[in-house]
């Protein structure tokens, strides 16, 4: 609404003093708004604005921590030696197969237990509930650790157990080939995190309006009508939120590779590669460099997920 | 509903619960083996032993188990009273006072949340050699704020924004003062989502493994998840595998212990967070 086209109403009461001190009041309130949450947002901001620049930095230069005597500055030329070398792009196709395809099975079997979750009997509720929190709450490195014994030639009792599958035999070894590995990571992912999605669905669902349901079932709506018509495209927002924050996750993807495979078979991942330039190989210059374009693949992931798909994080929280 | 549709209703739901438990039913049965029985190419062991939890108790591992296992304790409880601090002034801040920012810090907190890990740890480990917070637990607490703060200023912001702030005025007018009209109303009603908070951010502080492989280098700071993601075996000669089974489900029983006493609280507190924010 513009200024202009109000009346120009003659004020019946002093407007000066009670505005001065509401401003004095607003002012107050801002100073004290800053010296709460300021400390909070000074931390984060040193904890990881400080560190990427520095990586930024440390990329430009060849620069190894064994040999620091021969730093120099390279301008760009890490960057050109990662983007031309195959061992990235192997990493990169890796990150994105195991996102691509952890994402997409989770986001269903995710739907699925947050459906059942939400029309199970009451009874039933609670323990679900309980049982759904425990993946989500042990850590990513005993479920690496259990998923890896688990199909272990020696340890492990799932090839004892599927012999009678085709391709399966007592002495399949799982962890000696790039796709027999990546399916087992990405089984412990799937694992792991379909609990954390089916929650965030399970909180969507509950904002689709009953009435809506009914609506469509009094109309004769079959039920796989109503689940696409009706509640899937009114818990988009949820969808969008639980997706972008799944595929982010599962980009960064770091502790599976490494206690499942190590990076064996061509199974490194764009963070594995990270972590090996610089820790283990002292390779601070390349390994920051990687690890700028690991950063700036994320940046992309959600800008591409908020821009592209019109995530509206507003609308999800229910404002 | 009909007998049938229950009946399908409680199929699905036992499956869900078998899918959620099984990994964890195998890594304590794996646990329980004895050394013969590590590669019986079963599920259960012929036998259950306690064999594994002694050596990392008081046997040979217990070198590399209990040290980690108290930086990990300590790691963890300092970073989230730390991240609790800060989050709930800021958090207060967001839901109570009108300033300009408020969207920039919680922007901020979503963007710090997306951060790859790995890409903050490279220049963390140089930086952190050189000023001597290289395997201290003061170099683990400061990045795992990076981890912890995020979390928590967008989970509590969504309790504080439940709490009927108005309530505080109504008991002034009754004659209470500013304190104790904040005490004695405010923080009664703020502490759950507080103490929600913490366990998350316990939780977060517990998984991480990226900080705690790279940023460290002996038992003087690394945290279990680090160790465990190393245990090698005491020695050559010896199978690892039931004694890092063993680990693994110590290291289990506290988070699943909190999940169970307040799953109500956490699953608010995580939707909360993520979806109404």
């Amino acid at each position: 609404m513009s200024q202009t086209t109000l009346p120009p109403v003659e004020k019946t009461q002093p407007v000066s003093a009670p505005s001065r001190r509401i401003s004095d009041r607003s002012r107050a309130e801002r100073k004290l708004g800053w010296m709460l949450a300021g400390p909070a947002f000074l931390v984060m901001l040193l904890v990881t604005a400080y560190p990427i620049v520095q990586a930024v930095y440390y990329s430009l230069f060849n620069y190894r921590l064994t040999d620091p005597e021969n730093r120099s500055f390279t301008g760009l030329s890490n960057y050109g030696v990662i983007l031309t070398d195959s061992l990235w792009w192997q990493a990169f196709g890796v990150t994105v197969l195991i996102t691509v395809i952890t994402v997409a099975v989770e986001l269903v079997l995710g739907f699925a237990l947050a459906f059942v979750m939400a029309k199970a009997l009451r009874s039933l509720r609670p323990t679900l509930r309980a049982a759904i929190l425990i993946p989500y709450a042990v850590i990513t490195v005993v479920s690496s650790l259990a998923w890896k014994f688990a199909f272990d030639i020696d340890t492990g009792f799932v090839n004892h157990w599927f012999a009678w599958l085709p391709g399966i035999s007592v002495d399949t070894d799982w962890f000696g080939g790039q796709a027999s590995s990546l399916t087992v990571v990405c089984l412990a992912e799937i694992w792991k995190t379909t609990p954390f999605i089916s929650l965030l669905l399970l909180a969507g669902l509950a904002q689709v309006p009953e009435v809506l349901q009914e609506a469509a079932k009094v109309d004769g709506a079959t039920f796989w009508q109503r689940l696409w018509k009706v509640t899937i495209p009114n818990m988009k927002a949820a969808i969008m939120v639980a997706v972008l924050f799944r595929t982010l996750d599962a980009f960064r993807i770091f502790d599976s590779i490494f206690v499942m495979t190590a990076g064996a078979n061509n199974t490194e991942t764009v963070s594995f590669l990270a972590y090996r330039q610089t820790i283990t190989r002292v390779e601070i210059g390349l390994g920051s460099a990687v690890s700028v374009l690991l950063f700036l693949s994320v940046v992309i992931i959600a800008f591409g997920f908020i821009k592209g798909f019109k995530i509206d994080l507003a609308q999800a929280r229910g404002e | 509903m009909s007998t049938r549709e229950k009946v399908w209703w409680w199929v699905a739901g036992v499956l869900i619960i078998l899918y959620c438990l099984f990994p964890i039913a195998w890594i304590v049965s794996l646990s329980l083996k004895a050394p013969s029985d590590i590669s019986n190419a079963a599920f259960l062991p012929t036998k259950a032993t306690w064999e594994n939890y002694t050596q990392i108790f008081s046997g040979s591992a217990a070198d590399l188990f209990l040290p980690a296992l108290r930086n990990s304790f300590g790691i963890c409880l300092i970073a989230t009273f730390v991240s609790c601090i800060l989050s709930m002034f800021a958090a207060y801040a967001i839901a109570r006072l009108d300033f300009p920012g408020k969207k920039l810090i919680l922007s901020t907190a979503l963007a710090v949340a997306i951060f790859p890990v790995i890409s903050i740890v490279t220049p963390l480990f140089n930086l952190w050699r050189q000023i001597g917070l290289y395997d201290t637990w003061l170099g683990l607490i400061i990045p795992y704020l990076s981890l912890t703060l995020p979390i928590s200023i967008w989970t509590m912001s969504a309790f504080f924004r439940e709490i009927p702030w108005e309530m505080e005025q109504a008991a002034q007018v009754d004659g209470a003062t500013t304190w104790q009209a904040f005490r004695k109303v405010i923080v009664p009603l703020a502490a759950p989502g507080v103490f929600t908070t913490a366990i998350i951010a316990f939780f977060i502080a517990w998984n991480d493994f990226a900080y705690g492989i790279s940023l460290t280098s002996t038992s003087r700071a690394r945290p279990v998840p680090a160790a465990l993601g190393l245990f090698s075996g005491a020695s050559q000669f010896e199978d690892p595998t039931g004694i890092t089974a063993a680990a693994a489900v110590v290291v289990t029983i506290p988070v699943v212990v909190l999940v169970l006493l307040f799953q109500r609280r956490i699953v608010a507190g995580l939707t909360n967070g993520a979806v109404k924010g």
